[in-house]
């Protein structure tokens, strides 16, 4: 390797992880924590099978599922706004990743929840629990430990989802690498280098996921 | 009369599966409900508590009328109060432990305080011998401690009676002895219930009445050594010629 390639390498490195901690991880949290409200929310409606909402939740799934997250992005970013609603780029890519993520998510969870035997809801009516109680004690926790690996997941590729952002002008990391390459032309250095900030980034997450799923292993081993 | 049940009716999909039930419970009975298997016994036994809604039927129990089709929520909260089921597959909660098992509806459900509760649990667990594993999760307990567990929290909440839906099926056979010992000093105790059972040592033994069901209707009732001994109905004593056989 050169040295200049290598000068520009040191110096963009400090640039990128800073953009990456700065934007690429809050973006990622929250629109994780907007797709995670949503997902427990349309998989309890349709866990519970209230009436309409259900029809309305099977919708949002089509759609979101049916359609590609960049096109999405564009659509809320770009397109929006020709009928007045203009929603600056953080909060769009925000609300699109959320909304998107949350679809998937939705139908993970939905399976957790199905996954605990009915007989448990049952055991809890007759013991004198409300549905809510039943649910928040005894349904919830057990879907959740169910649920992690998958959602842990959708974590993941969140992350690295948020690389799209920089197509409607959000200024995280992958767009920064952009904004250098504009000025020194080394794609394949940066690239790379961008890539294994996302890589070093997706390994801490991996190895958190492990710690998770240690904490919530088993309640007492798997068996039952 | 603590407990009539009258003209308790379900169809499924069209299908009839109770044509009509009355059952009537004394204070102190144990009454064995024996059948054939889909001959309804389950449905009943769920309609009683409103697992299950029945088409038509009413409940009459310490002489408040339920509607088994139309009850409101409160007035279903206000029977199970009275009531507790045991299930042929234990429904313990999983992500809790023998303790909490038992004192999750006391607190929850009766709003009882945690010390108080607790106190009742291990009152109840030490009844069915599961006090030394109070720790434990249903998943580190055989289907026999399980169902002891299980037997644990329907008393917890001091109920009138117990209804008991095939409480040993589950499990292996040298693990029956143990649930049915519990039962036993249950019955022995003066608690009510009402058992759906092919256990026919513990029909003929502990319980004192029996109500025979086949297609959704009761064929035959009554004490229970006249129903062993004396079986009127020529279906019973098919039941039980078909029984001795198969122990053969
Ligand atoms: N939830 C249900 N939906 C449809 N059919 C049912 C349902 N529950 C029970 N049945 C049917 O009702 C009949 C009686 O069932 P059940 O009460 O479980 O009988 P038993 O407990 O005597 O074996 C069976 O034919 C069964 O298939
Ligand atoms: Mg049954």
């Amino acid at each position: 390797m050169n040295e200049r390639l290598w000068g520009i390498l040191v110096d963009s490195f400090p640039k990128l992880l800073d953009y990456g901690i700065r934007v690429t991880v809050p973006l990622t949290i929250l629109s994780f924590a907007l797709a995670l409200l949503i997902s427990v929310v349309v998989a309890l409606i349709q866990y519970a099978q209230v009436k309409v909402l259900r029809q309305v939740c099977r919708f949002y799934i089509w759609i979101i599922r049916g359609t590609p997250l960049l096109v999405q992005l564009w659509l809320v970013f770009y397109g929006l706004p020709s009928v007045g609603i203009l929603i600056d780029a953080f909060p769009a890519a925000v609300l699109v990743f959320g909304f998107n993520e949350g679809a998937y998510m939705a139908e993970s969870v939905r399976g957790a929840l199905e996954s605990v035997s009915r007989g448990q809801l049952e055991a809890g009516y007759c013991v004198g629990m409300s549905y809510m109680q039943i649910m928040l004690h005894v349904v919830l926790p057990q879907a959740f430990r169910t649920a992690f690996p998958a959602l842990s997941n959708s974590l993941i590729s969140m992350l690295k989802g948020t690389s799209l952002a920089s197509t409607i002008t959000v200024m995280e990391m992958f767009r920064q690498a952009t904004v250098i390459n504009g000025r020194v032309y080394e794609s394949l250095g940066l690239y790379t280098e961008v890539a294994l900030i996302y890589l070093a980034f997706c390994t801490l997450l991996t190895w958190l996921q492990r710690i998770g799923e240690k904490k919530l292993a088993s309640y007492g081993g798997e068996k039952a | 009369m603590m407990l009539e049940a009258k003209n308790v009716r379900k169809s499924f999909d069209g299908r009839e599966v109770l044509r009509g039930i009355d059952l009537q419970v004394e204070k102190g009975d144990v009454i064995a409900i024996l059948g054939p298997s889909g001959s309804g016994k389950t449905t009943f036994l769920r309609c009683l508590n409103f697992l299950e809604r029945a088409d038509a039927g009413e409940l009459v129990f310490d002489g408040e009328r339920f509607d088994l089709h139309a009850a409101s929520r409160a007035d279903i909260a206000r029977l199970r109060k009275k009531t507790a089921f045991v299930f042929q597959n234990y429904n313990l909660f999983l992500n809790k432990t023998v303790l909490q098992n038992v004192t999750l509806g006391l607190t929850l459900g009766a709003r009882m305080k945690k010390d108080a509760a607790r106190e009742i649990a291990v009152k109840a667990l030490e009844q069915v011998g599961m006090a030394d594993r109070l720790d434990a999760y249903p998943s580190q307990l055989s289907g026999g401690q399980q169902q002891r567990v299980a037997i644990a929290r329907a008393l917890a909440s001091s109920p009138e009676i117990i209804y008991f839906d095939e409480p040993t099926s589950a499990l292996d056979p040298e693990l029956i002895g143990e649930v049915l010992s519990v039962m036993r000093q249950l019955a022995e105790a003066g608690m009510t219930m009402l058992v759906v059972t092919h256990e026919m040592d513990f029909a003929r033994n502990v319980s004192s009445k029996v109500l025979f069901m086949e297609g959704g209707s009761v064929i035959e009732s009554g004490p229970s050594r006249r129903f062993f001994e004396q079986p009127k109905e020529e279906r019973s004593q098919a039941f039980i010629r078909s029984i001795i056989e198969a122990r053969k």
